[in-house]
């Protein structure tokens, strides 16, 4: 029997592992993202790219001043521009990733109805998911290496484990984008949307971004070190500081368990928002 | 003579439930290749959850379904890597273009650059949609929508297309160009499944169909088929005003086949409805207005559920 | 007569056009108010988190490392505290503002176009824009208020007269508000305004107008950022209330020549582009 290409495609990953909900293509899934971003606001692109360096410029040059040098452990002496850069990478990488992740897609389930398009094609869930995040990622690893390669030339990466940065904020950026889009198939209105920017903030000012945890009470560390922008920021700022230790493992495990979950929880919330 | 045309679907026994409502009720149905098969029946009949179960986007609760041979819940995309589905609302990529919205939807398929830029160009032409190729979809009319959403299920070159009350909410002229381009894809062989509550566009479209009510099938012909079985060849209608149509229903009832009395109207069935007219008026009753028409699928329905389709 | 159709009668109004023309103002903030006070717990509450969490992260949290880095020279001669307060307490008037400003405008204009429906009753357009400008004065001095008791329960303030901070504060804020709300009517691109406006007027305003170390601390080159926005001259107002930051009589005068000069121009010209916006 003469059968069309699509079919001949989608005959092809008979019996591979997943066929169910994945058929290899989130690649699709993110060619639509760069085709639907080229004609979009490059100016809201943009804006995300110079937040934290206007942050960088005011409080580490600016308010630096007041402070001097950060201890940063082993004797080790900082100034307070180098103290906050990585954290406002680990930020950056953070926030790109969250854009993309949250009101986006939140846009696309409940209007746009983009997903329900995607899933009457050969495509599975995971697709879906992966195709998604895989762009939402993009985003957060963009702004990283734009930052770096503001940060560089200042002089705030001072030694060769810097370089390990970029890949630490695609990791980063990659948690982040599959827990974010995970929360966001599960909401229902942008009363509770507006939620997820009301946990951004706080995170942001008091994860160990402008200076150590050591100012808080015990309890209030312990809450924080819960929170994954403080292993984001504890990971990048040890590799630009070149304090590589073995120690970085539990923040590395960290994110690939949020990545994990992120993944399964949005995949099943897919089948069972479009396909049961 | 040709051996007949393969089945592309057969159910048995399908059954949709929710928690507290049957939305299929075991029925059981087959399609051909080539056939034009519709759904017919009010809102709420179980069409298009019974779409949605061929579509392999919602799973059944029990009986059996196999398209082209496959079980959609074990085989989900190499279903619908058969099917074109266009859906009752439109889901466009109201991001993209026209263009863009054929291009990425064969990429979804996995369909190569070069094949989708040709087959994209076919379907403009076809869709009568070539000034509008770099809009945004946003900027388009009903109807050029619609008929965007048909070309875009067309890209991957589907064995079954699938509309969901294609022509609903369409102004007249829309629905004739819209009718028009489906019937272009009969003559090419395609199968179409389309589920209607309009009794017009199923006529005009299938040569099969099905008549829903509830979740259950009332009865399964062709449009023709079904006229000649659950109704007569012509009906008159009646009115007397509104207290009076019930007072002379009882007189009216025996000068014909069968009738049905509605709130604003009566009707007569018979095999001539002019000759029908004249008995009536010879036997002294005199209508405030009169109407003689061919029996249509609406009559059909009425008889099938003593209700009317479009409530 | 019937009871019942006496009532009926009785209850009917006629519509009063000429009180309209002389309070349609009013009317259009009243209105406006009474959408808003369904949420207000909300609202309040979002609008004073954010600044209340820079309060405990950089007043308290940066504080300490400032303060124990110039034990010798605080900034200005305070508490790091005590400094930052006035800042923020102007910076939530001027964010609230802008914000009640510019989403009722959007509204009226693009999302729900209900300034049309009011403009085609006796009501102008120059009255469904102070009536707008006059419910987010309102909304946001309740903000204000409220930060200003938590900022005073953090022991930030210093004087008695501190309390003028609000009034400082909700000047710029005003005066801000006023000339956004009128950019607001006279943008095409609503969606892409929030997000320039946001990302490009507002973080910036923020971050460079001497909200966490004095502006003469900035490279000179930058220092203009301070000059022009309305929240270094309500800060340093704010300043000069709250812990007695020195001003001279001819920069306190200034200061508030500027922000009263940027209210009126403000107004005038939200004035102008509702009207022209209402008559296309």
């Amino acid at each position: 029997m003469l059968v069309s290409a699509a079919v001949a495609i989608a005959d092809a990953r008979i019996g591979k592992y997943g066929e169910r909900t994945f058929s290899g293509r989130p690649h699709t899934v993110m060619e639509r993202s760069y085709i639907a971003f080229k004609s979009s606001a490059w100016i809201v692109v943009l804006s995300g790219f110079v937040e934290p360096l206007l942050y960088l410029f005011s409080f580490g040059y600016g308010l630096g001043k007041f402070i001097g040098t950060m201890n940063v452990g082993h004797g080790h002496v900082v100034t307070y521009a180098a103290y906050i850069a990585p954290a406002l990478l680990a930020t950056s990488a953070m926030n790109g990733a969250i854009y993309d992740s949250t009101f986006n897609v939140f846009w696309k389930i409940k209007f746009d109805r983009i997903y329900e398009g995607m899933l009457a094609t050969s495509l599975g869930p995971l697709d879906v998911a992966l195709g998604e995040i895989g762009w939402a990622l993009l985003r957060g690893f963009a702004y990283a290496v734009g930052f770096t390669t503001v940060i560089v030339p200042m002089g705030l990466i001072q030694n060769w484990w810097g370089i390990l940065a970029i890949p630490a904020a695609v990791l980063i950026a990659f948690g982040f984008a599959a827990i974010g889009m995970a929360i966001t198939t599960y909401m229902n209105s942008f009363q509770q949307m507006n939620m997820i920017q009301v946990v951004m903030l706080p995170m942001f000012l008091f994860s160990g971004s402008f200076y150590p945890l050591s100012v808080y009470p015990h309890w209030t560390q312990e809450i924080i070190k819960a929170l994954p922008l403080w292993h984001a920021i504890t990971l990048v700022r040890s590799l630009t500081l070149g304090d590589i230790s073995l120690g970085l493992l539990p923040h590395i495990a960290y994110f690939l368990v949020m990545i994990f979950l992120g993944l399964f929880f949005t995949t099943r919330r897919l089948t069972a928002l479009f396909m049961r | 003579m040709n051996s007949p045309a393969p089945i592309l679907i057969r159910a048995t026994g399908l059954t949709k439930k929710y928690e507290d409502f049957v939305a299929v009720n075991g029925i059981d149905f087959s399609v051909a290749k080539g056939d034009s098969f519709g759904f017919l029946g009010p809102n709420g009949a179980g069409k298009s959850t019974t779409m949605r179960i061929i579509a392999a986007t919602l799973n059944r609760s029990s009986g059996s379904i196999e398209i082209l041979g496959k079980d959609p819940e074990l085989h989900g995309p190499q279903i619908r890597a058969h099917l074109g589905v266009v859906p009752q609302q439109d889901n466009l990529d109201q991001a993209l273009t026209v263009t863009e919205n054929l291009y990425v939807y064969g990429r979804y398929f996995g369909l190569p650059k070069k094949f989708i830029r040709a087959k994209i160009e076919e379907l403009l032409e076809f869709a009568a949609l070539e000034e509008k190729r770099d809009v945004k979809v946003e900027a388009l009319s009903g109807g050029m929508k619609r008929r965007l959403t048909i070309a875009r299920a067309l890209i991957s070159e589907p064995e079954i297309l699938m509309l969901d009350e294609p022509t609903t909410g369409l102004d007249p002229q829309a629905r004739h160009i819209l009718w028009d381009r489906l019937f272009r894809l009969k003559e090419q062989g395609v199968t179409l499944l389309i589920t209607t509550h309009y009794m017009d566009e199923a006529e005009q479209l299938c040569d099969r169909l099905i008549v829903m009510d509830k979740g259950s099938i009332m009865a399964e012909d062709s449009p023709s088929g079904l006229i000649k079985t659950y109704s007569t060849k012509e009906v008159l209608e009646v009115r007397f005003g509104s207290d009076k149509n019930a007072l002379v229903a009882g007189e009216l009832e025996a000068l014909c086949e069968r009738i049905e009395v509605l709130p604003d109207r009566i009707l007569m069935y018979g095999e001539d409805g002019e000759h029908l007219l004249h008995t009536m008026k010879e036997s002294g009753l005199q209508p405030l207005t009169s109407l003689v028409r061919r029996s249509s699928l609406e009559d059909v329905f009425l008889r099938l559920t003593g209700r009317s389709l479009i409530e | 007569m019937t009871n019942k159709e006496l009532e009926r009668q009785g209850s009917l109004k006629i519509v009063d056009t000429a009180k309209i023309m002389k309070y349609g103002a009013l009317f259009v903030a009243s209105a406006r108010l009474r959408t808003l006070s369904k949420w207000m717990i909300s609202v309040i509450a979002a609008s004073f988190a954010n600044p209340l969490f820079y309060l405990l992260s950089i007043g308290v949290g940066i504080g300490s490392f400032v303060n124990a880095h110039s034990t010798n020279h605080t900034i200005d001669g305070v508490p790091y505290l005590t400094f930052l307060a006035p800042a923020l307490l102007a910076m939530v008037a001027i964010q609230d503002g802008l914000s009640e400003v510019t989403l009722p405008t959007l509204q009226g204009f693009l999302w729900e176009k209900n300034f049309f429906a009011m403009n085609a009753t006796p009501i102008t357009g120059k009255q469904i824009a102070l009536g707008t400008f006059l419910a987010a004065v309102t909304r946001t001095f309740f903000s204000v208020l409220v930060y200003f008791i938590v900022i005073v329960a953090f022991g930030a303030v210093d004087s008695g007269r501190s309390w003028i901070a609000i009034i400082t504060a909700m000047f710029a804020s005003s005066a801000f508000a006023a000339l956004m709300m009128g950019i607001t009517a006279w943008a095409k691109n609503s969606d892409l305004l929030l997000t320039f406006v946001g990302r490009f007027i507002v973080m910036p305003l923020f971050l460079f107008s001497g909200t966490f170390y004095p502006l003469s601390s900035m490279p000179i080159f930058l220092q203009w950022l301070g000059w022009i926005s309305p929240l270094w001259h309500s800060i340093e107002l704010g300043r000069y209330f709250t812990y007695g930051h020195h001003l001279s009589g001819t920069a306190l005068a200034l200061h508030f020549g500027y922000l009263l000069a940027m209210l009126v121009f403000g107004l005038l010209f939200s004035f102008n582009e509702f009207e022209k916006r209402l008559s296309k």
